[in-house]
């Protein structure tokens, strides 16, 4: 494959090709699911485990190089045939546009989910990486995401179109350190809930902030939006996010903890 | 408290551990009065599910006293006598209204492995590696008990412990695995595998209507339990019976309308297919040893079912897809959808029409656990089902 050859040319054709960026979350997936189920059966020092690493080092090798023996062997083709630029393997989408497309489900109604989001101080509670927004007037927020080492990333935002219960889009204000911008739909179902569409673009800069802004948005900002997608589903479904966060097990660190704090 | 935790491949151990805390508002903690361990927690113990961690608190079948509840929990109170399901749903999603209660899609917090491995998540559960969530499990003298407005359910002070412990998972497995099997008027169904679940879904089939039902295994003492629970009950010990020859011998040569599977991915045998499943995984080419699976869809009749509640992990080999296309065969299978059974079956208890703690063989305490797994894990015709009580 030859990204940067192709990079410009692909750049263009990234932006309305969804279906290149859910190629490259499943690559990823299989990159960080491979790796645990290497890790985890090296850890084991018995058969299973020696297969285990064995089905993890072939889903890692999936994941590294978006290329799979059992589906080689299958003759399955599921990459499209067009590299994708906002791969972090090639890293040139450091400093250049990000643009992410995801959709779930959430078995509410559109007027519930569209109600929640408009109200943008409650996307924190969702969207792991921010740290508070503020409605500074009808149209305009001031949003800070967290960033690594206590750092954090602002700025402005404006609403670019609001159609009730049916759309919302904003934009940073002009001279953003990260200018960005999305959109996301509410559309019903027949019978199975809501679906929603988030389309996110933003310009990552190069330097100092550009690697900050590539911590902030994680390697893969696709993965990333999922993630919060789910966790706006689990909020609105739930009334909660499940998690197993602080449970109590057998494991040394928690009797050291313990030990420690007696 | 003391909690029963795996350290790897046939490795448990009985620890002091922290207290379990409530960590939202829809939880609840459970002193646990009694806990079983199941054949799924042998698939633990022999290291066949992958993404087990150094540590984790073992036990998905457990009853006993609400002693705490998060701030959105209404319908407990302290001190009230409860059975959990080994699923954990959060009865709010597309799945839990559809009565998919296995297949909730809010109740794993990790569901990222088990998506690449299978595409999407099935709910989580209690004490079955982080695939499935990684929630501590019941195998202790505390639980915490999520979405606890929707798993637990209220039981009776007249009923016992015993009588009551097995609608957490094995009662309803056996009961949904016959239920799968859409039985009609006048038929034969076969069961591979005479462990509990085995046994329920003998029952089971019995209650919803089956003429004839066969059951499969090789160790005598489970037959003859089953045997004597069951009269009308006719049974196959496979290592000195060819098992589809006597099926078609007891069916006039129709073969059983559906088929069982009761075992699961650790199948025993000395069949040529068997022993190259044992030469598989030892050199790493498989994942599980679907033997009986084999056996269930090569007796099955024609546009018959064949029912899995026995687990499976991932790829199977030599699955003759042939044989179920060629006889248009129905599959059924899946973790138990714990939520849609649990009050029918209580009622069924109520009504003195099945007393569930027949298939009980041992009564030990939770520092036992140890000893136990190893005996239930190669005593199989002692070791039947082990009730531990904490203290
Ligand atoms: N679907 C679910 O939700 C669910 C719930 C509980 C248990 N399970 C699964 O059900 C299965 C059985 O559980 P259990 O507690 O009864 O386990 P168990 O280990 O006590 O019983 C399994 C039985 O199968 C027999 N067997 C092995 N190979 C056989 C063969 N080739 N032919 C016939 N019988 C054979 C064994 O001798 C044993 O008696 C396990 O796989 C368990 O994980 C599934
Ligand atoms: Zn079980
Ligand atoms: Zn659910």
């Amino acid at each position: 494959m030859h990204h940067n050859e192709t990079y410009d040319r692909n750049r263009q054709r990234f932006a309305g090709d969804s279906s290149t960026n859910i190629h490259t979350a499943e690559r990823v997936a299989s990159a960080v699911s491979g790796g645990a189920l290497i890790a985890y059966g090296i850890k084991r020092s018995d058969l299973t485990g020696a297969l285990i690493s064995l089905a993890g080092a072939a889903l890692a090798l999936r994941g590294t190089t978006g290329h799979s023996q059992i589906y080689d062997a299958l003759g399955i083709r599921t990459a499209s045939s067009h590299a994708n630029p906002a791969s972090p393997y090639n890293k040139t989408w450091l400093s250049g546009t990000v643009h992410v497309n995801k959709a779930i489900t959430i078995n509410k109604s559109p007027a519930e989910l569209y109600q929640f989001w408009r109200n943008f101080e409650n996307l924190p509670q969702f969207m792991k990486h921010l740290e508070s927004v503020t409605a500074s007037g009808e149209q305009t927020s001031h949003w800070i995401a967290k960033a690594p080492l206590g750092y954090t990333v602002e700025w402005d935002a404006e609403i670019t179109s609001d159609v009730l219960n049916e759309k919302i889009g904003w934009k940073s204000v002009e001279g953003s350190d990260i200018p960005n911008s999305g959109v996301v739909e509410f559309l019903p179902t027949s019978n199975r809930g809501t679906e929603i569409r988030v389309s996110m673009t933003y310009e990552s800069p190069a330097g100092k902030l550009g690697s900050l802004v590539a911590k902030l948005f994680g390697e893969e900002p696709a993965q990333q939006v999922g993630e919060d997608l789910r966790r706006f589903k689990r909020l609105m479904e739930t009334g909660i996010i499940m998690s197993v966060e602080g449970q109590t097990s057998g494991r040394k660190e928690f009797a050291k903890a313990r030990a420690a704090s007696a | 408290m003391k909690a029963v935790c795996w350290y790897g491949k046939h490795d448990v151990q009985v620890k002091e551990v922290p207290d379990p805390q409530i960590l939202n508002s829809r939880d609840a903690i459970i002193k646990v009065s009694s806990t079983a361990i199941c054949g799924s927690d042998l698939h633990l113990y022999n290291g066949y599910i992958p993404t087990m961690e150094e540590g984790d608190i073992l036990g998905h079948e457990f009853m006993g006293e609400v002693v705490e509840v998060g701030s959105d929990i209404t319908n407990l109170k302290m001190g009230d006598r409860v059975v959990v399901p080994f699923t954990i749903a959060c009865g709010n999603c597309f799945f839990c209204k559809k009565d998919l209660w296995s297949a909730c899609d809010n109740s794993n917090p990790t569901p990222e492995t088990a998506e690449t491995l299978y595409g999407y998540s099935g709910s989580g559960l209690f004490g079955y590696s982080h695939m499935m969530g990684g929630f501590a499990g019941g195998q202790a003298e505390y639980v915490r008990v999520p979405f606890a407005d929707v798993g637990p359910m209220k039981i009776p002070d007249h009923l016992d412990d015993e009588q009551v412990l097995f609608l957490t998972d094995i009662f309803p497995t056996g009961y949904m695995a016959a239920e799968n099997c859409s039985i009609e008027e006048g038929d034969t169904v076969a069961v591979w595998g005479a462990g509990p679940v085995g046994q329920f879904a003998v029952k089971s089939a019995f209650m919803l209507g089956a003429e004839k039902v066969v059951l499969i295994d090789h160790y005598k003492e489970r037959l003859d339990l089953a045997q004597e629970q069951n009269e009308n009950l006719q049974t196959i010990n496979f290592d000195d019976t060819e098992v589809y020859d006597k099926l078609l011998d007891l069916t006039g040569g129709r073969g059983p309308d559906s088929c069982i599977d009761a075992v699961g991915l650790e199948s025993h045998g000395t069949s040529p297919d068997s022993l190259m499943d044992y030469a598989k995984a030892a050199v790493f080419l498989a994942t599980d040893r679907p033997h009986a699976l084999r056996q269930a869809i090569h007796c099955c009749r024609k546009g018959g079912t064949v029912s899995v509640p026995g687990v499976y992990g991932g790829f199977l080999d030599k699955f003759n897809f042939g044989a179920a296309f060629g006889k248009g065969l129905t599959f059924k299978m899946g973790q138990t959808n714990m939520h849609s059974y649990m009050p029918k079956l209580l009622s069924e208890v109520e009504e003195g029409n099945i007393d569930p703690s027949f298939v009980i063989s041992h009564r030990l305490k939770l520092s036992d656990a140890p000893m136990a797994y190893e005996n239930f894990n190669v005593e199989k015709n002692d070791w039947r089902k082990i009730v531990l009580t904490p203290n």
